[in-house]
């Protein structure tokens, strides 16, 4: 988030004349109504805004959206969005990427861009699939993926998304999940975070990947299968019923049933965005034996990488006029008055 | 100079001489090279340099591979290279006399430290017997002393330690170069007592070796060959004159074009040999307007640079070889989306890792043709230290006005190399300052539409109502939308090439830099083959030879005239340092029959092989 003064918009405002080239069905279509949606509440300016992308389905993405925009190369995105924010800092900067392009090519740039805390936010599309190349395994496949590539299935460990972001310095990490209603509010509080707002973001690949996530996107599935995190608030799920308690012996969290409402007496934490390690445990406990942790996991913000390279370019330049003539002319010196003989 | 060297006159004066350095990578031998060019430099010679080091930073002493050396050419006339063969040999150690003995001159002086010719290190350089004692060296006139000793007694009042006392042996070598070329030994002395500033004890031990270097000379007054000698100022213009390597002129350049375009200046850049130096000097420039970012990788330091030209900045980039080899996609990328950019290459021996040190010009076909797609794009090429400035503003002034890519080529021995520099005065540059579109023009905004050097407009994000997408997929002229259809890529391959094919239309037609228009034979160079190239047809063409000299800077699009000029000579040869990549592209636009002369060793070029080559082809 940058410092903006807030325009009034409507959705249609965000809205480009371009046909939308993805799949029928594909959850990219609900995403991009979410941030269509989101921008006019978070009183964005169209001309003020920008989305970079990298390669992949979902970096289709900025040509949908009636802002700046720049479609770059596969994984490449947080890099020219570093130069981007770095030359304007005023801009407001979206990053959309993907599972292949932000973890697997662009994984290292991801880290560094994450690391380095530059003010943006950066929108992770993960449906466990390379889409756009047809169907391959992806970093965040489970084992066991059968795909073109993976024929007898995939044998290699997955990465934890919100785990790589976490260990690679981030400050805020959130998930939401394609056609969740609630996914403009996670928008929002990334955009109202300054820093680089890691958000997670399950998105249904109806070609390749097919209700992927299903045992918790699902309507029948989302009590038992999600869990909200909100600031201040304990940690319940399932109606109130279930809740996230930490065992004080083995240090884990476990699952507990919380009985007419007291989640007190069940030993039901409070979530605390600002407790990283608590975070760690909510993006790693396996699904299943846990529901999935959703919303904000963790909001802490600290300096921003543009707002410091200003200021030390600020306080390099104290005092200094910048004189091309004198620049040129620094160094140990020696005047020459005459010519020799052969000038 | 050979001659010179024994002549029994108290002073005898010189023409021209060439001393070479030579030591463990550890002895400072690069800090004793940069100030003895600075004393030439206050003597008002003219001077070109060779810094030759390994890659290892300090490879174990007294090897063979950890010699590190230092070439001065100066003189009273006009210096265009280091020098074929040097007059003088500072050997610190045998292992710097066995790989540099070679290259000296017949005649020439050995200076060499007795202390460090003991047993183990005589071992490790693979001497069987002391060749100083051993009458092999006598082609050459020999002085042999212990300047280890000499230099720990020098310094004894100031109670260092063996280790850091012996490191003082440098500047007492510097002392008695000092006396030997009648050298004012105070800048160096300043030089000394700002750079230990903080450690006055050392700053003071080094100056009393200097001190005691130059009292050796002064007194010993040997009858043997060490003479004392003057070179007399070179004939230059008058004016304000300093010191510069390549990779400083390129850092001023960049700078330079940046404020001549209106532009604030970022840079993106990786840590790389010989590039970095680009990298240092700008990052203490911020007054300028200079944000340098140091990225993760070299393919995310051009991709940032691309961010920032596309929101508005200069985008720069820079690298050696491997690295350009990373950046590949992404400039690419900067063509299709048709955003300005300066990539500096830095060039040195290659493939693969190759010879981060040494000096090559192999990427010419990397430069006009190493990107996926037909992927046209303007490559400007620096002879010379001081004329990496003008390239870097010539680079600068391309991008922006052509809204391209433009990729800079100077390369390892360039960017090391000093040479005296005639401070420009900057009110003789024209600026070409940037127009950014901020109004929807009439008729209504396309992204890609054309001017009459069909560059598309650059339009800053921010600005209202000229939001637009632009993306590495093929764009639908004018709109910029994403189109794949036939009739469409082939019109937008065209008009990409013949955007950079104009660039010819705002670049002077080619000289000949040395010699007629038309006649025998041309030679043909680009880059840092220069100063061999010119040096060589000078005296060829004084011994009566019909030859003349043309020294490419624009390497693609080349100058209009260039074939027609080619064309008038019988017989065109190309000196290069790599296999043949000017003399492909030569004979490819033109149909010429142009003769390769190549040279592959990491060394530059010398003045006799290419006399040799003109005696053989006239």
């Amino acid at each position: 988030m940058n410092d903006m003064t807030p325009v009034t918009t409507t959705l249609k405002d965000w809205e480009t004349d371009q046909e939308v080239r993805w799949c029928p069905g594909c959850g990219d279509y609900a995403i991009l109504k979410a941030v269509q949606r989101t921008m006019p509440q978070i009183g964005g300016d169209p001309a003020n805004t920008v989305f970079i992308s990298g390669i992949g389905c979902s970096s289709r993405f900025p040509y949908y959206m009636e802002t700046y925009g720049f479609h770059t190369i596969h994984g490449r995105a947080p890099a020219v969005a570093t130069g981007v924010k770095l030359a304007n800092p005023d801009l407001d900067v979206w990053i959309i990427t993907g599972d292949g392009d932000g973890l697997s090519i662009g994984g290292n740039h991801m880290m560094h861009l994450v690391r380095r805390n530059l003010d943006c936010q950066i929108m992770l599309f993960n449906n466990e699939i390379y889409g756009l190349t047809k169907g391959q395994y992806s970093p965040t496949s489970r084992e066991g993926t059968t795909t073109p590539s993976t024929p007898f299935g995939s044998v290699d460990h997955p990465a934890e998304p919100c785990s790589f972001a976490l260990g690679s310095g981030a400050r805020f990490i959130a998930r939401g999940f394609d056609v969740s209603k609630d996914l403009p509010d996670v928008l929002k509080a990334a955009h109202a975070h300054k820093g680089a707002a890691f958000i997670e973001i399950f998105q249904n690949c109806i070609v390749y990947n097919k209700d992927v996530f299903g045992e918790f996107t699902e309507k029948k599935n989302a009590a038992t299968g999600q869990l909200w995190l909100n600031d201040g608030e304990p940690m319940l799920f399932d109606g109130g019923t279930k809740g996230l308690a930490l065992n004080n012996d083995t240090l884990k969290l476990e699952v507990v049933d919380v009985a007419d409402g007291d989640w007190q007496g069940a030993g039901v934490r409070v979530h605390d965005v600002k407790n990283r390690m608590m975070a760690q445990m909510l993006v790693e406990m396996p699904f299943g034996p846990f529901p999935k942790a959703l919303g904000v996991l963790y909001d802490d913000p600290r300096e921003t990488f543009e707002s410091a390279v200003v200021e030390q370019m600020a306080e390099a330049a104290k005092g200094k006029t910048p004189n091309l003539q004198k620049l040129v002319s620094k160094g140990q010196t020696w005047t020459v008055t005459d010519p020799g003989p052969d000038l | 100079m050979a001659t010179a060297l024994k002549d029994q006159d108290n002073v005898a004066s010189a023409e021209r001489v060439v001393v070479r350095f030579a030591g463990d990578s550890g002895d400072g031998m690069q800090l004793t090279g940069g100030q003895f060019t600075l004393s030439s430099a206050m003597a008002g010679n003219d001077f070109a340099t060779f810094p030759d080091f390994p890659a290892e930073i300090r490879a174990p002493q007294g090897t063979l591979f950890g010699v590190s050396a230092f070439q001065i050419n100066f003189g009273s006339t006009a210096i265009d290279t280091a020098g074929d063969r040097p007059d003088v040999l500072v050997a610190m150690n045998p292992a710097a006399l066995k790989t540099n003995v070679g290259s000296l001159r017949e005649g020439g002086l050995i200076i060499a430290d007795t202390g460090e010719f003991g047993k183990r290190n005589l071992d490790k350089a693979k001497y069987e017997v002391n060749p100083l004692e051993d009458g092999s060296l006598a082609p050459y006139d020999l002085l042999a002393f212990d300047i280890s000793a000499l230099t720990l007694e020098a310094v004894k009042p100031f109670g260092l330690g063996n280790k850091e006392a012996l490191r003082c042996k440098n500047m007492w070598t510097l002392g008695l170069a000092l006396w030997m070329f009648d050298r004012d030994r105070q800048p160096i002395v300043d030089w000394l007592n700002a750079k230990f500033a903080k450690k006055p004890d050392i700053a003071e031990a080094n100056i009393a070796a200097l001190n005691a270097g130059h009292a050796y000379g002064e007194t010993a007054e040997i009858s043997g060959p060490l003479k004392q000698h003057h070179v007399d100022p070179a004939p230059a213009s008058p004016g304000l004159y300093r010191t510069v390597n390549g990779a400083e002129a390129v850092a001023l350049g960049l700078v330079a074009g940046a404020q001549l375009a209106g532009l604030p200046m970022f840079f993106g850049g990786y840590p790389i040999t010989p590039a970095s130096a680009i990298l240092h000097h700008l990052s203490r420039l911020k007054e300028f307007g200079v944000t340098t970012f140091q990225a993760e990788d070299e393919i995310a330091a051009i991709c940032s640079a691309i961010g920032a030209s596309y929101a508005g900045q200069l985008g720069v980039t820079s690298s050696s070889g491997p690295g350009i080899a990373l950046k590949g996609e992404a400039m690419g990328l900067a063509i299709m989306t048709e955003l300005p950019l300066v990539i500096v290459n830095s060039q040195r021996g290659g493939p693969s890792t190759g010879l981060p040190t040494k000096t090559e010009q192999s990427d010419l076909y990397q430069a006009v043709f190493g990107r996926n797609g037909d992927a046209p794009m303007p490559v400007v090429a620096a002879r010379s230290p001081v004329d990496v400035f003008d390239c870097a503003i010539e680079a600068v002034r391309l991008a922006v006005q052509y809204m391209t890519p433009v990729m800079l080529l100077t390369d390892g021995y360039i960017a090391n190399a000093a040479e005296p520099w005639k401070v420009p005065d900057m009110d003789d540059y024209k600026p070409f300052e940037v127009q950014f579109l901020e109004d929807v023009p009439e008729g209504g905004y396309l992204p890609y539409a054309r001017d009459r050097k069909l560059a598309r407009p650059w339009v800053k994000p921010g600005t209202p109502g000229l939001m637009h997408r632009i993306g590495g997929i093929e764009k639908a002229a004018g709109t910029g939308h994403i189109d794949y259809s036939p009739e469409n890529h082939a019109q937008m391959t065209g008009i990409r090439a013949a955007k950079v094919m104009g660039v010819q239309d705002s670049i002077p037609d080619q000289d000949v830099t040395l010699g007629e228009p038309g006649g025998k034979l041309a030679l043909v160079g680009w880059g840092s083959t220069y100063g061999p190239i010119h040096q060589a047809v000078r005296r060829m063409r004084r011994d009566g030879h019909d030859v003349s000299h043309i020294h490419l800077r624009h390497i693609w699009p080349m100058p209009a005239n260039l074939g027609d000029l080619l064309k008038s000579y019988d017989k065109v040869i190309v000196p290069e340092m790599n296999t043949g990549q000017l003399k492909t592209l030569l004979r490819d636009q033109y149909l010429i029959d142009a003769q390769p002369l190549t040279k592959v060793t990491g060394q530059p070029f010398t003045i006799a092989e290419l006399e040799l080559a003109i005696q053989g082809a006239s």
